[in-house]
């Protein structure tokens, strides 16, 4: 019985986490794809949080150590750096002083 | 439930949970911020605030321990990721996403192993081990086994394996340390690919139904391995885009699937909501390029029907009328309206800097100019407005297709800078052309047309451009960079 509910639960949230990602996302105009890409590639970075919880269980040899802290290496890299260079490349599009001052009114 | 007195209520399992949901909220929220380009900074940022939360709860969890190891992880993690942001140009943007991808992939499958070698006995079927909350697990005896944890793991180690070796490569070819062009098996390519897959998949079904046996382990990773280069070589370079997004959407349900594998909503929810987004781009890339997503994976553009339309288009009896640079700068100052449409040329000759020196001359004399933007123009959705944003145009300067279709008809000069099929009059007026159906920049109904190019050779789809023998179009040919820079330096001369 436990084990069933915590499976379904999961599922569900599976599920319904896949119908938000679609509408929230299918929203989103063409010219913002490269920066959606880039973030949603950091957010799957997220996966660092399994490194970090499987090396705190019991049972890690030696060797599992080591590749578990090659994974939360590379998550970290994943989260780091995948939120920097979206954030760099989403600081491009705000309008600067100097070039944009006279279309200030129509955006703000 | 009585909590023993040593745990405050930071380590509260319900707590954390709370913590969990915060962090995906932020997640969601996030995104939807990124759907504007005025809210989209802030998106980012308030994603991340939501990642640092999940880093933090999982982090109080009660088990957790090996501190040391994970400092060096999240060390070397950092200093490695953070340079390598900070100072990738713009132009290399789509490989370092492959490269960012890639490593998520390879997380993936490292964690998916480690799982594996802890479990031993109990991993697969006739396993005991039950998780209980996303903190805890308990193992019982008897009582039916949670085969499922084998078989999210097990799925998470394979897609996340292809991930990680698919994302190399394609930073490989767009990094030009591999060629760009397709490298196949030719014929056999896809029965390898099959081959593979089934292997893959077969030594997963035995290590869920209870082989015990590393050997089988590791086979199933190198399998993935080799499926995941089967994959992506064969693809040409100026198909990337599609992959790494197909790839980003994989490393997506790959977390997915070790969030169930872990009982970690965190994971799950935010392993999905990539997963959707990455099928949608996916999906919406290879439209617009006019291509099924099942073409571009059994092999390189330049199937069958691409041949034959080539060789057809080959006839082209039109002439091609070529300009000079200084006939260009004088056209264009004389123009009223100007439209650039920028393409993968440009972004390969970094030109973007000296196509925006081009727009502040000519609006100096009073040219209205705007860019207009196919969708798949460079290598990535979205990729020229970074590249003209990182050189200072205005937001609203960029139109996209269709926006900036209608305008072409009272167009007098349509600059065409690196951009090729996503100009071609065939995918509109030639049924029988390959690309028949791709919408397209319809550059061809304003009044005249100048392109920049290097040479009269086709784009990445193999076929001529139409565009280029119409009479009211002049090729100038060039690197783009110099070209535009000789317009500008002659358009001072006028």
């Amino acid at each position: 019985m436990i084990i069933a509910s915590v499976l379904t639960t999961n599922l569900a949230i599976l599920v319904l986490a896949g119908f938000i990602g679609f509408v929230v996302i299918s929203k989103v105009p063409n010219t913002l794809h490269t920066p959606l890409m880039s973030g949603t590639n950091a957010i799957h970075g997220i996966v660092v949080l399994g490194g970090l919880l499987v090396i705190g269980l019991s049972g890690n040899d030696a060797f599992n150590k080591i590749i578990l802290v090659i994974a939360i290496a590379f998550g970290t890299i994943n989260v780091v750096g995948g939120f920097l260079v979206t954030d760099r490349m989403l600081e491009m599009f705000k309008s600067k002083p100097k070039s944009g001052g006279d279309d200030e009114g129509k955006s703000s | 439930m009585s909590l023993p007195l040593a745990s405050s209520f930071l380590q509260d399992e319900s707590f954390l949970d709370v913590l969990y949901i915060i962090a995906f909220a932020l997640f969601i929220q996030g995104l939807r911020g990124l759907s504007g380009p005025t809210t989209a900074v802030r998106g980012n940022r308030i994603a991340a605030v939501g990642m640092a939360i999940a880093v933090i709860a999982t982090l109080l969890n009660p088990s957790e321990g090996n501190w040391g190891l994970i400092v060096i992880g999240v060390v070397i993690g950092t200093a490695v990721g953070i340079p390598a942001a900070r100072n990738v140009k713009m132009t290399a943007m789509p490989q370092m996403v492959a490269l960012f991808n890639g490593v998520g992939g390879g997380a993936v499958f490292l964690i998916a192993w480690a799982e594996f070698r802890r479990h031993g006995s109990t991993y697969g079927a006739h396993t005991v081990h039950v998780s209980t909350g996303p903190f805890s697990s308990l193992t019982i005896t008897g009582g039916a086994a949670p085969t499922y944890i084998a078989i999210f793991s097990v799925f998470a180690a394979i897609v996340g394996s292809v991930s990680f070796w698919g994302s190399n490569i394609a930073f490989g070819k767009l990094q030009e340390i591999l060629p760009g062009r397709p490298i196949t098996f030719g014929r056999a390519q896809q029965w390898v690919n099959l081959l593979l897959l089934v292997l893959a998949l077969a030594a997963g079904i035995d290590l869920v139904a209870g082989a015990h046996s590393e050997l089988v382990f590791v086979g199933m990773l190198i399998c993935a391995a080799l499926l995941g280069n089967a994959v992506v070589l064969p693809i040409g370079g100026a198909d990337m885009p599609v992959v790494i997004s197909m790839l980003n959407a994989f490393t997506g349900l790959s977390a997915a699937a070790t969030g169930i594998a872990l009982n970690n909503t965190a994971l799950i929810v935010a392993g999905m909501i990539v997963g959707a987004s990455g099928t949608i781009l996916t999906n919406l890339m290879a439209v617009a390029m006019n291509r099924s997503i099942p073409s571009i994976i059994a092999g390189g553009f330049g199937g069958g029907g691409v041949t034959e339309g080539a060789s057809g288009a080959g006839e082209h009896a039109g002439t091609v009328r070529s300009t000079t640079a200084s006939d260009a700068a004088i056209q264009l100052a004389y123009a009223n309206r100007v439209v650039i449409v920028p393409g993968y040329g440009m972004a390969v000759a970094q030109a973007q800097h000296a196509v925006r020196e081009l727009t502040k001359e000519l609006e100096k004399r009073q040219v209205e100019v705007s860019y207009a933007i196919h969708p798949v123009a460079g290598r990535m959705p979205g990729h020229m407005n970074v590249l003209l944003a990182e050189a200072d145009v205005p937001y609203d300067q960029l139109k996209e297709m269709e926006e900036a279709n209608p305008e072409f008809q009272r167009t007098d000069v349509s600059l065409v800078i690196g951009a090729n099929d996503v100009t071609n009059p065939a995918a509109k007026n030639t049924p029988s052309s390959p690309i028949y159906g791709m919408p397209i920049l319809e550059v061809s109904d304003s009044h005249s047309v100048i392109v920049i190019k290097r040479s009269m050779n086709p784009g990445f789809a193999g076929i001529e451009n139409e565009l280029y023998y119409d009479p009211k179009t002049e090729m100038l040919f060039g690197d783009a960079k110099s070209a535009v820079s000789e317009i500008t330096a002659e358009l001072a001369n006028i």
